[in-house]
């Protein structure tokens, strides 16, 4: 499906330029946004390895099974191919908890070690896994307790009680939390999405 | 402005007390911090070469999207569809910009604030659009591409109705409670 996307977005790119003569445009975003990717990625990669370190104290004191067990109820429910103690389960408690309380620069290398190591016990590498799928759409609804950028932008506005904005805020993010669940355990049902061999292999296993 | 700046607070001893704390608590445990935080940080950049491709793929596209104009091309289109759930027309940009690029929907959303003034409904409710909503293509590729998954399934269509869901639903309870 990414393939068709990627491929349809850069064709409408050169359709619309051609039609509104912004095609010298096209070509000097082409090697600015290839520059920002990799200087986002850089970025990234430095709050990686912080956090990463981190996590691995995390991990070595027993902080994060401390916490995976505090969220047990919870995540079996939501991944229920993922074995408790498997450090997966750590990874996405963690990046759960730093996205709730609003570090974005904490949750995003906790994520990318989440879905690596779902890489780890898929049975089929390379196909995204049900738990992927269901973690990725829990990412689609930023919930969070406070909503720290959206009350900046909004006091840098000028309004004067930019704090209004939490109750809806939380109560739209519950929504999306609770699409993002039903959505992703429907859609994972049908036969096109199906697994390869999910019948003759874990018929027994997924719940 | 003081609200804010409670808020920024907030953050930040959230921020410390997991980057002070966790190891603070690791030295109570008799864990050696610094030699375990050497170790966990390696693994940060393979994580680049890993994910490196994929973003610069995704954003090159975007960008391109950008420039050639065909974001306003798709906001004239998209927004008297939009309308029909509700949603007024200066919020549509947001809505119809938001999985694509975060530097685009908050351009639409400074624009809103520069217009409507920071206390107008508009402007609360384009900063819960945009901060309930996720860059979901952008996600995709970069968590994709750690994983080095092919195959994605379900997940596009997935993210794409969360986000609708999620749009909807923060244009009807902002009414509802602010209005």
């Amino acid at each position: 499906m990414l393939n068709i996307i990627w491929l349809a977005m850069m064709v409408i790119a050169v359709i619309v330029g051609a039609a509104t003569g912004k095609i010298p445009a096209i070509i000097l975003s082409i090697t600015d946004s290839a520059k920002f990717a990799f200087n986002l990625a850089l970025g990234l990669t430095a709050m990686m390895s912080l956090w990463l370190g981190i996590m691995k104290i995390a991990e070595a004191s027993g902080l994060i099974d401390l916490f995976t067990k505090g969220l047990r109820p919870v995540l079996i429910r939501l991944f229920p191919d993922v074995p408790v103690d498997h450090p997966a389960m750590g990874a996405i408690s963690m990046n759960m908890a730093a996205n709730i309380l609003g570090l974005n620069n904490a949750a995003t290398p906790f994520g990318l070690r989440a879905m690596a190591e779902l890489e780890k016990i898929n049975p089929h590498p390379g196909i995204a896994t049900n738990t992927m799928c269901t973690f990725l759409a829990l990412h689609s609804s930023n919930l969070q307790i406070i909503p720290t950028t959206a009350i900046t932008l909004l006091a840098a506005g000028g309004a004067l009680h930019p704090t209004d904005i939490i109750v809806p805020f939380i109560l739209s993010s519950i929504c999306g939390v609770v699409a993002a669940i039903v959505v992703s355990k429907l859609l994972e049902k049908l036969p096109r999405y199906r697994q390869p061999l999910q019948l003759a292999e874990s018929e027994g296993i997924s719940s | 402005m003081t609200i804010s700046a409670f808020s920024e607070q907030f953050g930040n001893c959230l921020l410390l007390l997991f980057l002070v704390g966790i190891p603070l608590y690791g030295h109570f445990r008799k864990v050696p911090v610094y030699d375990t935080f050497i170790e966990g940080a390696k693994e940060g950049f393979p994580t680049f070469l890993r994910i490196l491709p994929f973003m610069i793929g995704m954003l090159v596209a975007i960008g391109m999207l950008r420039a050639s104009g065909a974001f306003d091309l798709f906001t004239q289109v998209l927004t008297p569809l939009l309308s029909i759930f509700g949603i007024p027309p200066e919020i549509a940009p947001i809505a119809i910009l938001r999985p694509f690029s975060a530097s685009a929907a908050t351009a639409s959303v400074a624009d809103i604030l520069h217009t409507q003034g920071g206390n107008s409904y508009q402007s609360h409710l384009a900063t819960i659009v945009a901060g309930t909503t996720d860059t979901t293509f952008f996600i995709l590729a970069m968590y994709f591409g750690a994983a080095n998954i092919r195959n994605t399934r379900h997940a596009v269509p997935t993210s794409i109705i969360v986000d609708i869901v999620g749009i909807i639903s923060a244009v009807w309870i902002t009414r509802w409670i602010l209005a």
